[in-house]
């Protein structure tokens, strides 16, 4: 009966190890934090995926959903004192309406494309100013949250250990949804109206139905990222979270680590997050804040020239050639 | 009153130079169909060019115009052969993703560079004004104004009265014709892009006499040219200049006379409407 057990689960199953035993391993700061960096990463980059990557949405605007979670947990803790455990998916069903709203009407008026991309991208941005004009959430000034000790009632927590282990079960689950939807019925769906949307609606396929339900989901774990960031920096600005570094952070882990591949993303932040680090300890100058996204922007253009399939799609190609070259000779 | 003109003259202005971003982003959708999201961007680097021409040397920022828009020439054809054309025939994101790439690139190099400090320059332009009624017109912005209109019209006239003009319309409707036709439709896709970055390149030149430098001052660009192209029609010229001065009206009176930065939301959300409703713009077909 072992034999049963999928090659891919055995993979996902060694990787979690190595995950689980990271922390315990590196226990400086330092450590546990670049690894919640990596993780963090790697969770928006599989929140992207699931509309970018499985459907070929390519969305410039993310960060309206991360900023709508962000903002929706914040504020229900603060004027209604409700915990952000549950102001985390009062934020994800805010930020899956609006994204099926938004998205019904991108896919009523055929914005495809480059067109998606800069809607998006315009959404984000139209979140942002309004943010920044609205005093009442703390307008461009944003909202400090006040820090109650180690309470893990309400997510806080004194020690970076236990937000390591949080982003880890969130990356888990997100991880294994897609996982499930993409080996699914809804998985052919969105692989239909990637390769050809027009094609599939002409066969009968509902494009409309399952566009949204992609993008309703993506809205909806992007959102939860949100709510991550707030609890984990304890401020939040309508600049940061509905900037557009936001939007891309998920795009780039992504797009560099493996469009439409479950596990591309991960990749994506498994090579970003350190290549990030290095930059700042290589360069210890004052402004090397944005060094690393320089970098991530040379690897972009190269990614897309040279490696479309990203880092973890050129893997799988290079592996799956040796394994044929192995069974010819 | 005085205000309200004021304001209106500071929007034609802005409209102007909007505009000239505009038209330039507008060629290159129009013959390449490509959005060129570093578009700001690469108006950011021709300004740091004119600054530091002027602080270095001495060099008049209009005069400067002479070098930074041959210099962006070459870098728009340089970015179209080198990165762009190479993906010609793969899916179609690779080549706006290739932009987003640029955007980082350029702007994230400019702060590591030159940090994210505000520079400006003093030139004599900024001391002089006219007098119009009871407002004042800063002597630079007129001239920004003048040079916007300029440069406009004669890309009008490359477009409409040259043999190029003619070999990028074609190659713009249909690239096979024009090749069978014995246009190089791959050095015309390289030159569109280079005059794409000239024009934007002209803008950045024109604004530093008045406008702070900056790494990310080309979103203060970017985002109203965007809107610019898609109010005017993507594609579209005349649309540019019209949706142009739309955007700077919008953009100088409401910011005299709503609250914040509400103008912007305005904008914002009317752009996503037309951008819903009439991606064609408000002004019809394509006209490059």
């Amino acid at each position: 009966m072992a034999s049963r057990i999928p090659v891919w689960l055995v993979g996902y199953l060694l990787l979690l190890g190595v995950a689980i035993a990271y922390p315990l391993v590196f226990t400086t700061a330092y450590q546990v934090n670049l690894g919640i960096v990596i993780l963090f990463a790697a969770y928006q980059g599989s929140a992207w995926n699931i509309l970018g990557g499985f459907t070929g949405l390519f969305s410039f605007g993310h960060a309206a959903f991360f900023g709508l979670g962000a903002y929706t947990s914040t504020l229900l803790f603060i004027h209604a004192g409700i915990s952000p455990w549950i102001g985390m998916f009062a934020g994800g069903v805010v930020a899956a309406a609006v994204g099926i709203s938004f998205g019904y009407l991108t896919v009523r008026y055929r914005l495809r494309g480059h067109y998606f991309a800069l809607g998006m991208f315009a959404f984000a941005e139209l979140l942002r100013f309004s943010a920044q004009n609205l005093d009442a959430i703390g307008g461009s000034v944003g909202i400090l949250i006040p820090f109650k000790g180690n309470a893990p009632e309400i997510f806080q927590f004194t020690d970076k250990l236990p937000y390591y282990f949080v982003i880890l079960g969130m990356l888990v689950v997100i991880l294994a949804v897609s996982r499930w939807l993409k080996d699914g019925r809804l998985g052919y769906f969105w692989a239909s109206l990637r390769s050809d949307d027009t094609a599939a609606e002409m066969v009968g396929v509902n494009t409309l139905r399952y566009k949204l339900t992609a993008m309703g989901l993506s809205a909806f774990f992007m959102a939860l990222a949100g709510t991550f960031y707030a609890q984990f920096y304890f401020f939040i600005e309508p600049q940061i979270v509905f900037g557009i570094d936001k939007s891309l952070d998920g795009l780039l882990r992504a797009v560099i680590g493996g469009l439409n591949m479950v596990l591309g993303p991960l990749f994506g932040a498994l090579l970003l997050a350190p290549l990030g680090e290095l930059t700042k300890i290589l360069l210890p100058i004052r402004n090397a804040s944005g060094v690393d996204l320089l970098l991530f922007g040379i690897l972009l253009i190269l990614a897309v020239r040279f490696m479309p399939r990203g880092v973890l799609g050129t893997l799988e190609l290079i592996s799956g050639r040796i394994v044929r070259w192995r069974r010819a000779a | 009153m005085d205000l309200l003109l004021q304001a209106t003259f500071n929007g034609i202005v802005l409209g102007g130079v909007f505009g000239l971003v505009a038209l330039g982003l507008n060629l290159i959708y129009g013959v390449l169909n490509v959005i060129n999201f570093a578009h700001g961007a690469s108006m950011m680097i021709a300004m740091y060019g004119t600054y530091w021409l002027f602080t270095l040397y001495g060099v008049d920022p209009y005069l400067s115009l002479a070098l930074v828009m041959p210099a962006m020439f070459i870098v728009g054809y340089g970015i179209q052969r080198l990165l762009l054309e190479p993906l010609a025939g793969t899916s179609p994101s690779n080549q706006f993703l290739t932009t987003l790439g640029l955007l980082l690139v350029f702007q994230n190099g400019t702060q590591l560079l030159f940090t994210s400090n505000f520079l400006t320059i003093n030139t004599v332009y900024q001391t002089i004004t006219l007098p119009l009624g009871p407002a004042l017109l800063p002597l630079a912005r007129v001239i920004a104004l003048g040079f916007a209109i300029l440069l406009g019209f004669l890309l009008f006239l490359l477009m409409t009265r040259t043999d190029l003009g003619r070999a990028i319309r074609a190659a713009a409707q249909d690239p096979g014709g024009a090749e069978v036709a014995g246009i190089n439709v791959n050095r015309i896709y390289g030159v569109t892009f280079g005059l794409g970055l000239a024009m934007v390149g002209a803008a950045g030149a024109i604004v530093v006499p008045f406008f702070y430098v900056t790494p990310s001052v080309g979103e203060t660009f970017n985002i109203p040219a965007f809107i610019v192209v898609v109010l005017g029609g993507l594609g579209s010229m005349p649309g540019a200049v019209v949706g142009g001065l739309v955007v700077g009206l919008v953009t100088s009176i409401g910011a005299a006379f709503l609250p914040g930065s509400t103008n912007q939301i305005l904008l914002l959300g009317v752009f996503i409407g037309v951008l819903l409703l009439r991606p064609t713009g408000l002004f019809g077909r394509r006209l490059v």
